[in-house]
């Protein structure tokens, strides 16, 4: 994957040894998940299971656990997202968010309770930046350099964008098998990140056909979206928490 | 009062290269904060790195006073977004910095088109400046994206700074790595 990942960790009166433990934990964990399912290393098990050196079952558990993920998403997304997209298994879609899901909850169980883990601007949020506030997170606009889409304004919980400026053609409609071109970005709020992210992903990938879903997603299960146009229009969900503007 | 707060800024592949699961060396990165007045400049592999581009005005370098990541190469995949505006040159300046400035130099953080570091200028607990460092110039694509992007980037950091922004979602290759860079220095700015 080579992504980078910045832990923010806002807590008070953290013993800054204890702050280096937790951070060694997460470090050593987000290692051991680029070297099991990075698709750009031979070794890795997702790379040994696609060209069929190596069963599923032989396989580390997490692995299953990651292709489960993301079949539930491929079917929740009417195949929109599918980790076999293209004809080669890439779950990267669903194991970033994952793992920085996993690494939240190491930063929780070790007393951090305030933090932020951003990887390539998919965000778990905990806490509370600063005493009496909210997170407050700016989404970056798909296309005018110097401007924010949006605000918006979460405690617990998780923000994702997926945009074709960050990927190109890499987001593809797995049913045309073309690249996916029609929306700039979609950016999803929900509960915690493996859903919200896969759900921005497959959004991207919908096109015109997004905007449905995302409203039948959003009263099934409050995650909420906000979408631009490759023509820079912005549309959101009713419930999306745009923050109220800086005090 | 009181309040911890660590950055770490690392990449998958990074990590792997330092506990030897790839034959490529790890990179240092360093975050360093310079008096006012100081003239060096920076140091690290950003120094010797055939990928920076040649050195423009530079108000200030850096001393390594902390640890930093390692960092290795980026994505492998993805490409930036052509701008929309004609390229300006990147503005550079050779003013004095304001009574009480501080310069904070962000690490160097690698994308698959090159290197990416900024420099802050806080004065008075705000960023009054933004310099890109580095841009990656190893590609004509990625120089025409960054001769416009450097000087529009310098605006969203300092619109997203009054807008009270925590931390930003979504973004470009080279924005991405800038903001990472950016992040990095405020981090180690609020130290």
């Amino acid at each position: 994957m080579g992504m980078a990942v910045s832990i923010d960790i806002r807590d008070e009166h953290a013993p800054p040894d204890r702050l280096d433990l937790a951070i060694a934990q997460v470090t050593g964990w987000l290692e051991w998940v680029d070297v099991t399912f990075s698709t750009y290393q031979e070794g890795s098990e997702v790379s040994r299971i696609d060209r069929g050196a190596l069963a599923v079952g032989d396989a580390a558990p997490e692995v299953a656990e990651i292709l489960a993920l993301g079949e539930r998403f491929r079917v929740e997304s009417d195949g929109y997202f599918d980790v076999r997209a293209g004809g080669h298994l890439d779950p990267s879609g669903v194991v970033k968010g994952w793992a920085v899901e996993r690494a939240s909850a190491m930063l929780l169980g070790a007393g951090f309770a305030d933090h932020a883990v951003n990887a390539g601007g998919d965000i778990r949020l905990r806490g509370v930046p600063g005493p009496g506030r909210r997170w407050r997170v700016g989404i970056a606009h798909p296309h005018v350099r110097d401007a924010l889409a949006a605000v918006v304004e979460v405690g617990d919980g998780a923000v994702a964008t997926s945009g074709t400026a960050e990927r190109g053609a890499h987001v593809m409609d797995p049913h045309t098998g073309r690249a996916a071109l029609d929306l700039a970005s979609v950016t999803i709020v929900g509960p915690e990140l493996v859903a919200t992210d896969a759900y921005a992903t497959a959004a991207l990938a919908m096109g015109a056909a997004a905007r449905p879903w995302l409203d039948g997603l959003a009263a099934r299960t409050g995650h909420e979206a906000l979408v631009v146009d490759a023509d820079d229009t912005t549309w959101s969900t009713a419930g999306f928490p745009f923050a109220p503007p800086a005090g | 009062m009181k309040r911890a707060l660590a950055a770490l800024a690392a990449t998958f592949a990074g990590l792997a290269a330092l506990l030897g699961y790839k034959s490529a060396p790890a990179r240092r990165t360093t975050l360093a904060v310079t008096p006012q007045g100081a003239t060096q400049p920076p140091t690290g592999p950003s120094a010797t790195d055939p990928n920076a581009p040649p050195a423009s005005a530079v108000p200030g370098g850096g001393d390594n006073s902390g640890g930093g990541g390692d960092n290795g190469g980026g994505d492998g995949s993805g490409q930036g977004v052509a701008p929309t505006t004609p390229p300006t040159a990147p503005a550079t300046s050779a003013a004095p910095l304001p009574a009480g400035a501080k310069v904070v130099t962000g690490p160097d953080v690698p994308n698959q088109f090159g290197d990416v570091q900024v420099q802050l200028t806080i004065s008075g607990g705000k960023i009054t400046d933004v310099k890109a460092l580095q841009l990656p110039f190893d590609r004509q694509r990625s120089a025409y994206i960054s001769q416009v992007a450097g000087p529009l980037l310098r605006t969203e950091v300092l619109q997203v700074q009054s807008a009270s922004i925590d931390i930003i979602s979504g973004a470009t290759y080279t924005s991405e790595s800038y903001a990472q860079s950016v992040q990095a220095a405020l981090d180690q700015a609020r130290k």
